[in-house]
């Protein structure tokens, strides 16, 4: 990263040392890979702070089997490239019951698939640590959450009590069974990881770039219709469009933007003169006031 | 959207370029909801844009829910993100806001401003390089004003903006500003602010934050956005000595070993010479190795990797400096705490004190003074309750490298941890060391515990028994050296009752005598490992926070500490040695399972339950551990 001084160069050293400080620290890190923008920069990231090692830590996938199927080729593609181990997992339970986002509710659906799963593989392998791509300027609770962030046994967040964080200083001491949230994007705002992704040249999902998608227009928002799945519901006719992602996620839970821009330069400039937030497309955030804050101490990233 | 690129493309993509080059500027705001804090904060964010269309959408439900400004939207919604603090419509916690614009990038730390919450302000301060202080043209300065000043002074910022808001609602009378710029520059003279920019605003109508008020033509300064773009803090950092503490040694195989950190204060390149802070050994700097390739040089704030020509024991903690301009290294250190611990601080307990990358554990083992935040002034006192501030004598248990906290933030702080619940419960600023003789910069012995190692042909370690009197530690203890030694090995047993007798007679039963038992056997074990020895001590050691003490004195993986378990009424009914007879009838006092608890380790290495299991076997157990 060159431009010394300039602020994606201390947004970048500020993340390195956060991540190598969680390496240095605890026994088990694991770096929670959701496939999407941020997770590409926090992996790149990861990789540059222990050049010429590899990241000491295994990547982890909570696998909904509801994701787009372009972002699976994908996951698997970055993680050999970068020499880790990934670990995929997904809630058997959920599964055998048939939970989805459509006859559950995506609020239920998100809980079993996204949050039980999540806290079923942190158990699982004992991990101490898990990074996780979020940031402060995505959503209002976030933008309180500590950097270092603690969580109880049962994987809780109690957003009342939590450690204060001073100057580079992390408290990282936990009790068996006890584990941390590591956040090194806290400070990162959506435009800087464009303009990130953009100097370094990061591989992201090809969803990003604006192609011809079937979707069809449901509650104001254009769902993609990635696989047979989707039920329409009456009069629905997936139709072609141009269109792209701002986020991913679950493919019936993450709506499609029209958009013509087919390069990284023309996203950027999109989302220089865009009107809503990259949330906005996110169904799960808006179902009751605090949301995100409710899911969060329940465990969900 | 589609429609619009084409026409504006152009503009943005030049704004592209630019925003990669811009800096980044981080501030504080200080001030209580009813200054206009959050409303500044919302003017500031909705003038540069980033506010999005459905944060607004949400933003009107949300006020028609819970605002204060009737039909208004109520910027305070916005930066409010915790249930309970829409709820009561209070700040509770520090929010981080991001907002950019043509020439930088801006991280806010929004701090509620009550005195309780100074913990939240100063917390919000250490990472900042200026601060708005907000006061509202109708009251003038007030006590707030003066204790939000002093935090902030107290936590090393330089530069400071006096917000004077509501100049609307005194009919931007700029006597009203006169006199409230000369009465702030009166009492903040001390305070070493290096800009001071008084500045009359409204944050209601944007006046003089973004845009110029025709009302106040007579303000001849900036507006507030003009001054945040233009305002020089760095600097400070890049000057200063170079100084890095490692954070992680890198050694992927045998033909690289990276010593990887942040760089705090200074500059380097290959060819410098650097020294090792503690050990006092001198290096020189062979590559700064990145992915993108190798550096001439780095500075203050970039994460690098540094190799060096000369092999050196150097391990996490340790800071590299100048040979001829190291930081000081000392055990006792005087320093400003900001308490932040629900409970108060005691002066009799052992917190883990983590510095820079170095954690050790310490006590405050005097409080000078304790500061009135409203009046400044010092009183007397023996404990910091939460949100005060006091004056401190720091003893630590094995020294650290420091700079002042005056002349580098980031080599002069640490923070205290409460070792039984893992809280953070204090923020320390360090003023000076205590010791004379800290000058003089200790000295390299050229045969290091490594070498000596190399000798014995043994990984030291030391293997702490800990368990109730009677549980059959030294049994155990026994039995396992022998077995080393029977193997070749070089061991020493340190034993509760024989080290009573010699070294510590002079030690009762007192809390403090007891700390100061399991301090010296831990230092003497450190003496042994570092001789290449494998020291087996076996002491009752009751408290978590004292074996805790102990093994910071250690490097992660050298302390192995042997939880040897039995239930107090088997450990009883053995009583080899009579002593719990003697508890129960009172012959002596203060003994562990009777009159004072045994609190069990959370986290041993080594579990050995002495009721189901053999000694021998579990003898076997502890050398199958150590791999030998």
């Amino acid at each position: 990263m060159s431009n010394r001084g300039s602020h994606l160069r201390r947004l970048e050293a500020q993340s390195i040392e956060i991540i190598r400080e969680v390496v240095a620290e605890m026994s088990r890190p694991v770096m929670l890979y959701s496939i999407g923008k941020d997770s590409s920069v926090m992996l790149h990231l990861a990789r540059k702070a222990f050049y010429p090692a590899p990241p000491p830590f295994p990547l982890l996938h909570i696998d909904t089997t509801w994701k787009f199927r372009e972002m699976i080729a994908f996951r698997d593609r970055m993680a050999a490239e970068a020499g880790m181990e990934l670990l995929t997992h997904t809630n058997r339970q959920g599964l055998a019951e048939g939970i989805n986002p459509f006859d559950h509710g995506s609020s239920y659906y998100t809980q079993v698939m996204k949050t039980d799963a999540l806290k079923q593989a942190l158990s699982h392998y004992g991990f101490d640590a898990a990074f996780g791509g979020a940031r402060r300027d995505e959503e209002k609770s976030r933008s309180k959450e500590r950097v270092f962030s603690f969580r109880t046994g049962s994987h809780g967040w109690d957003p009342k009590n939590q450690r204060p964080e001073l100057w580079s200083i992390f408290n990282t001491r936990v009790r068996p069974g006890e584990s941390l949230r590591v956040f090194p994007l806290s400070n990162w705002t959506e435009l800087d990881i464009w303009q990130y992704i953009r100097s370094e040249n990061i591989p992201i999902v090809p969803l990003y770039y604006a192609a011809e998608r079937p979707v069809v227009e449901r509650d104001g928002m254009l769902v993609m219709v990635d696989d047979e799945r989707l039920p329409l519901r009456p009069g629905e006719v997936p139709q072609r469009r141009q269109v792209r992602f701002r986020t991913l996620g679950c493919y019936p839970l993450t709506a499609a933007i029209d958009s013509a821009a087919t390069t990284l330069d023309e996203i950027v400039t999109e989302m220089l003169i865009a009107r809503t937030s990259e949330r906005s497309g996110r169904l799960i955030d808006h179902d009751e006031a605090a949301s995100m804050e409710k899911k969060k101490r329940e465990g969900y990233f | 959207m589609n429609q619009a690129l084409p026409s504006l493309a152009g503009q943005a993509l030049d704004h592209l370029g630019d925003h990669e080059r811009k800096g980044l500027l981080r501030f504080l705001t200080c001030g209580s909801v009813d200054d206009g804090k959050s409303t500044l904060i919302g003017r500031l964010l909705h003038d540069t844009k980033r506010l999005f269309e459905d944060q607004v959408a949400a933003l009107q439900k949300d006020s028609r829910k819970y605002g204060t400004q009737g039909e208004e939207l109520d910027f305070a919604l916005l930066v409010d993100g915790l249930e309970a603090e829409r709820e009561q419509g209070i700040t509770i916690d520090v929010a981080y806001r991001f907002f950019a614009t043509e020439a930088r990038k801006f991280i806010v730390a929004d701090t509620p401003g009550h005195e309780q919450y100074t913990r939240n302000m100063a917390t919000g301060a250490s990472n900042s390089d200026l601060a708005i202080i907000l006061i509202d043209a109708r009251k003038g300065v007030l006590q707030q004003t003066r204790r939000h000043s002093f935090i902030v002074s107290l936590l090393g910022i330089r530069h400071v903006v006096v917000a004077v808001n509501k100049m609307d609602l005194v009919g931007y009378d700029r006597e009203v500003l006169q006199r409230i710029r000369a009465e702030y520059e009166a009492f903040s003279q001390g305070f070493g602010f290096e800009t001071l920019e008084v500045i009359p605003m409204s944050a209601l109508t944007g006046e003089n934050v973004t845009r110029r008020s025709e009302a106040m033509d007579w303000h001849d300064g900036p507006t507030l956005l003009e001054h945040l773009e233009a305002v020089e803090v760095a600097g400070e950092d890049r000057l200063g000595p170079f100084r890095m503490p490692v954070q992680w040694v890198n050694r992927p195989n045998l033909d690289f070993r990276g010593y990887a950190g942040t760089i705090v204060s200074g500059a380097i390149r290959p060819g410098d010479k650097v020294a090792v802070a503690a050990s006092g050994r001198v290096a020189t700097v062979a590559r700064i190795a990145t992915m993108d390739g190798d550096l001439d040089e780095a500075v203050a704030g970039d994460a690098v990797t540094i190799t060096l020509q000369e092999e050196v024991d150097i391990s996490r903690g340790d800071v590299l400096s100048p040979p001829e301009s190291r930081p000081e290294v000392s055990d006792r250190l005087s320093a400003h705490v900001i308490w932040m611990g629900d409970q108060g601080l005691r002066t009799d307990r052992n917190y883990v004190i983590k510095a820079g990358k170095r954690s050790t554990t310490g006590v405050v083992a005097r409080i000078e003074h304790g500061i009135d935040v409203n009046s400044l002034k010092h009183l007397p006192t023996s404990t910091l309750a939460l949100n005060e501030i006091g004056f401190c004598e720091i003893h630590l248990s094995a020294p650290i490298a420091f700079d002042p906290y005056e002349v580098n933030r980031e080599m002069g702080s640490f923070v205290l941890i409460d070792p039984l619940t893992n809280q953070t419960v204090g923020a320390g600023l360090i003023w000076a060391s205590l010791r004379k003789a800290d000058n003089i910069h200790r000295q390299a012995f050229d045969i290091d515990r490594a070498a000596r190692a190399r000798l014995t042909g043994q990984t030291p370690r030391v293997l702490w028994f800990t368990g109730l009197s009677g549980a059959g530690k030294s049994t155990i203890a026994n039995l396992v050296e022998q077995r080393l030694h029977a193997q070749g090995r070089l061991t020493f047993l340190l034993d509760g009752d024989n080290v009573r007798h010699g070294l510590n007679r002079d030690l009762g039963f007192t809390e403090a005598d007891r700390v100061e038992n399991i301090r010296r056997v831990g230092e003497v074990a450190r003496l042994f490992t570092e001789a290449g020895v494998i020291t087996l001590v076996s002491f009752i050691s009751p408290f978590r926070s004292d074996r805790q003490m102990a093994r910071d004195l250690f490097a992660p993986g050298e302390f192995v500490e042997i939880h040897v378990h039995a239930p107090l009424d088997v450990a009883e009914t053995r009583d080899p040695k009579g002593l719990y007879r003697k508890a129960r009838a009172g012959e002596i006092s203060n003994f562990t399972g009777i009159d004072s608890p045994y609190e069990a380790p959370e986290g041993a290495e080594l579990v050995l339950d002495t009721v189901v299991r053999p000694a021998e076997e579990l003898a076997d157990e502890v050398i199958r551990y150590l791999g030998l």
